[in-house]
């Protein structure tokens, strides 16, 4: 069966693409860097951090690049000075959301927040500290999780149902109050779903999910295990 | 059954209607019942029997409409409407039957709230049993749906109500015919049908009232809409907070089961549609299609983004319809009368009557039926009477949460989608609060910012983290402590939720703070720069004592 190819532009580039391909996907091709938080490759899109937001000629509103499909003709543009704009409030509303203090984080330096952070241009944040209590739970004997540095990009929920298929992870709650559970909301270590492959640890873009035993700084996430999710993904029916 | 003996059975009920010298309608929707309406209809009724009175009869029917003033009794065929009535009323009520009407209960019905009135969606309601098949029978009830599969083909369904110009009544106000015909193409193994009766807004009830009180109407329009789109099956999501439409719902479809309405070969045909009710838990956000199908699909109720929409891959994956309950309301007579009938009513692009909960400050509250068209002014001065206690209009607030305030220059405003949204509001599902003096607009727009903020499935970061934000800036102004800073902040904040959330909720978020910022500004100012609310609703607390 021959696929059909589309031709499109993205920030003034020709590009072509294989249909059903996303706009993302096409741009990471082309060397186009588009910042994301939530998006994982391997892992279904959902498009909620909404970090990818793009332009696209002719649409009114915004797409997240992420999920939306490339079609023929589409003109794309991923770096206005409006999209940068949103994309630096989108990662202050995350850094004032809980807390985040990058100095005492065991993901100091491995963080995926912190680098977007930085991508974005954010020197400081222009909203509110919330600064909720939230806790820590250490019960796991291999991992902890640390809720005050999660940002709910749900990679742990996803990788855990559809790669390991344990689906130990979901959200509990609403808006604001919304948080990462382990089962039926009980401590990580009385999970009797969790088979501690470890996999949502190292898909966690922040300092939330870690192993134990490692000290500050020291929590380098293993993304190169990221191809292999991947290539399981693929191989399923 | 046949069209031949469903008509016998509505002809049979008609003459059997007309027997009783007289009758008693008492409303038993849910605003009634919760003023004791059950009470007085059974006091009513026992007193018939004690009195062996021939030839009277009560019936329990649906919203009679001026829920403000129930529990409301209708008495045929004089006509005689009776408010706030009591159960130790019925003996008195009996005896005026035959009298002069009870003065002291008598409830006017020649004012303008009845008169300015135009019917479609809630012709029965109030006037037949919603709980008898056979009611809606004697009311032309299924004639629309006969009419469909015994006259027409798909086709022709999709291109009436494209005719009829009907826009979908769940606050979006998308072409119902190009819709239908979209879910018509769309290829797949299998199609549904989902009748949206979440209704999450804040004050809103015009969904429950159709649903209690002529439930086999949006029945109909969903088994018109499956034949036009070919789907062989469909789901009624009812918010569980809505019992008693749930009851009648489910009572409902046992009865269109057993009649042959629904379920294999219906009416005689080869035409196969089944369906049933599903309870939605409460959350506002299930009333975002997508989040709906993921509830029904037994999931999280989490909206997903669109492209692609439930039309090309929804429940299951499968081409899906989904409609609200007032749009497929206005179905049935659409197909009995014809679409031309139907956009005969309205303006150029809003077609037909939409149905609101008139509520706060005015004299008359409660359900109304009204042309697209009608102007703002009419609607609140002459159906709803006017402002109580010589107050002074201020602004009327359209469209719930993801609406705005309009204030008094655009009261001679027709009341159709594009002039509401011309001014910064929306028609949205149909909650309209009427606000006089009294009400501080920036209390207001935090009223609807807690709402949202609570409401927030807390998917994306703009609504999750950006109403969250919002609020604790309104809620400063509101206590006088916020800066011009403040102000800033929550318009760049309104603009960056506005843009960049994933669905309608955080896309339509900001709406009432942006409308109260274009026409009351002077009152977020007074707040922020002279410590003070104009309204007096705020409570400001004297600037503190300065320390050296
Ligand atoms: C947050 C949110 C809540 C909604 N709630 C409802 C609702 O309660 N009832 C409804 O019919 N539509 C609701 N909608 C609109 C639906 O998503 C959908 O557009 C509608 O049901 C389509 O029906 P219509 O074409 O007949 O209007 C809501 C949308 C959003 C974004
Ligand atoms: S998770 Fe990342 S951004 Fe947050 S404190 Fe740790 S290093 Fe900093
Ligand atoms: S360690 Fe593996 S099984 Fe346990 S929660 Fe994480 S992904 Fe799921
Ligand atoms: S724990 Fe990590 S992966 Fe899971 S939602 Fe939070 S930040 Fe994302
Ligand atoms: S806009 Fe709000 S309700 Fe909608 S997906 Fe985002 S967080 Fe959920
Ligand atoms: S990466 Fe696209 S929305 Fe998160
Ligand atoms: S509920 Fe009885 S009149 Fe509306």
């Amino acid at each position: 069966m021959s696929e059909s190819i589309l031709t499109l532009s993205i920030d003034g580039k020709d590009v072509s693409a294989v249909a059903g391909q996303t706009i993302l996907e096409v741009a990471r091709e082309n060397g186009i860097a588009i910042p994301t938080l939530c998006y994982l490759q391997g892992l279904t899109p959902v498009g909620a951090c909404r970090m990818c937001l793009v332009e696209v000629k002719g649409v009114p509103k915004l797409l997240p690049a992420c999920v939306t499909r490339a079609a023929e003709g589409m003109e794309v543009t991923t770096q206005t000075p409006r999209l940068q704009e949103y994309r630096r409030t989108i990662v202050e509303l995350l850094f004032a959301e809980r807390n985040h203090v990058c100095a005492v984080c065991v993901s100091n330096n491995h963080c995926e927040l912190q680098d977007l952070a930085r991508r974005v241009g954010m020197n400081h944040v222009r909203v509110p500290y919330r600064y909720p209590r939230l806790g820590v739970d250490a019960t796991h004997p291999r991992f902890a999780v640390d809720h005050n540095r999660c940002v709910l990009c749900g990679r742990c929920v996803r990788v855990c149902d559809e790669i390991e298929g344990a689906h130990t992870w979901d959200f509990m709650g609403r808006g604001i109050e919304c948080r990462v559970i382990t089962d039926m909301n009980q401590p990580w270590g009385s999970s009797e779903t969790c088979t501690s492959c470890g996999k949502c640890v190292h898909v966690c873009p922040t300092g939330t999910l870690t192993e134990k035993g490692r000290a500050a700084a020291e929590m380098k996430k293993r993304l190169q295990f990221l191809p292999y999710l991947t290539l399981m993904r693929e191989a399923r029916p | 059954m046949t069209p031949e003996e469903l008509r016998e059975l509505a002809e049979k009920r008609r003459a059997q209607l007309k027997q009783p010298r007289c009758r008693l309608n008492v409303c038993l929707a849910a605003g009634c019942q919760s003023c004791a309406g059950d009470s007085v209809f059974k006091a009513i009724k026992q007193q018939i029997e004690a009195r062996k009175l021939d030839g009277v009869q009560v019936r329990g029917v649906g919203c009679l409409g001026l829920c403000a003033e129930g529990p409301l009794v209708l008495v045929e065929p004089s006509g005689l409407l009776y408010q706030r009535v009591k159960p130790e009323d019925a003996g008195e009520l009996l005896d005026a039957l035959e009298g002069a009407p009870l003065k002291r209960l008598e409830c006017p019905t020649d004012v303008p709230f009845f008169r300015a009135q135009k019917k479609i969606v809630l012709e029965n309601a109030g006037v037949i049993d919603p709980e008898n098949l056979e009611d809606y029978l004697a009311a032309k009830g299924y004639e629309g749906l006969i009419r469909a599969l015994t006259d027409m083909t798909p086709a022709d369904v999709i291109a009436e109500v494209t005719t009829s110009g009907l826009r979908g009544r769940g606050g979006g106000g998308y072409p119902t015919g190009l819709k239908w015909s979209t879910v018509a193409k769309s290829k797949g193994a299998k199609k549904y049908v989902i009748c949206n009766g979440d209704e999450g807004d804040p004050g809103a009830f015009m969904d429950r009232a159709v649903l209690e009180s002529d439930p086999h109407r949006v029945i109909e329009g969903m088994i018109i809409a499956a034949y036009a789109v070919g789907a062989q099956h469909g789901y009624a999501y009812i918010r569980a907070e809505y019992p008693l439409a749930v009851k009648r719902m489910q009572n409902a479809i046992k009865q269109a089961q057993k009649a042959g309405l629904l379920g294999d070969g219906i009416l005689g045909t080869s035409f196969s549609f089944n369906m049933e009710v599903r309870l939605g838990a409460g959350a506002f956000v299930c009333g975002e299609e997508t989040a709906l199908i993921a509830s029904i699909e037994g999931k999280r109720g989490q909206p997903r983004p669109r492209p692609p929409f439930p039309a090309e891959s929804g429940l299951w994956g499968y081409p899906t319809l989904i409609n609200n309950v007032e749009t497929f309301a206005n179905i049935p007579p659409i197909l009995r009368h014809g679409g031309a009938w139907y956009a005969a009513i309205g303006t150029e692009k809003s077609k037909g009557t939409k149905v609101f909960a008139l509520a706060g400050r005015v004299k008359n509250t409660g359900l109304i039926e009204v042309p697209m068209g009608i102007t703002l002014r009419e609607i609140i001065f002459d159906i709803g009477g006017g402002i109580p206690d010589g107050k002074k209009f201020k602004a009327v607030q359209t469209g719930g949460p993801s609406g705005g305030c309009i204030p008094e220059q655009y009261l001679d405003m027709p009341v159709d989608y594009d002039s509401l949204a011309r001014v910064g509001s929306i028609m949205g599902s149909g909650g309209m609060i009427v606000m006089d003096e009294t009400s501080c607009m920036v209390d207001v727009a935090k009223f609807f910012m807690d709402f949202c903020k609570a409401e927030s499935c807390g998917k994306c970061v703009p609504c999750r983290a950006g109403t969250d934000q919002m609020h604790g800036i309104l809620t400063k102004i509101c206590n006088g402590e916020a800066t011009l800073d403040d102000l800033a902040l929550l318009e760049r904040l309104c603009d960056v939720v506005k843009n960049t959330s994933l669905c309608g909720l955080g896309q339509t978020a900001p709406n009432p703070v942006l409308s109260t910022l274009k026409y009351f500004r002077d009152e977020y100012l007074a707040h922020i720069v002279d410590k003070r609310c104009p309204a007096g609703v705020c409570k400001i607390k004297a600037p503190a004592e300065v320390h050296a």
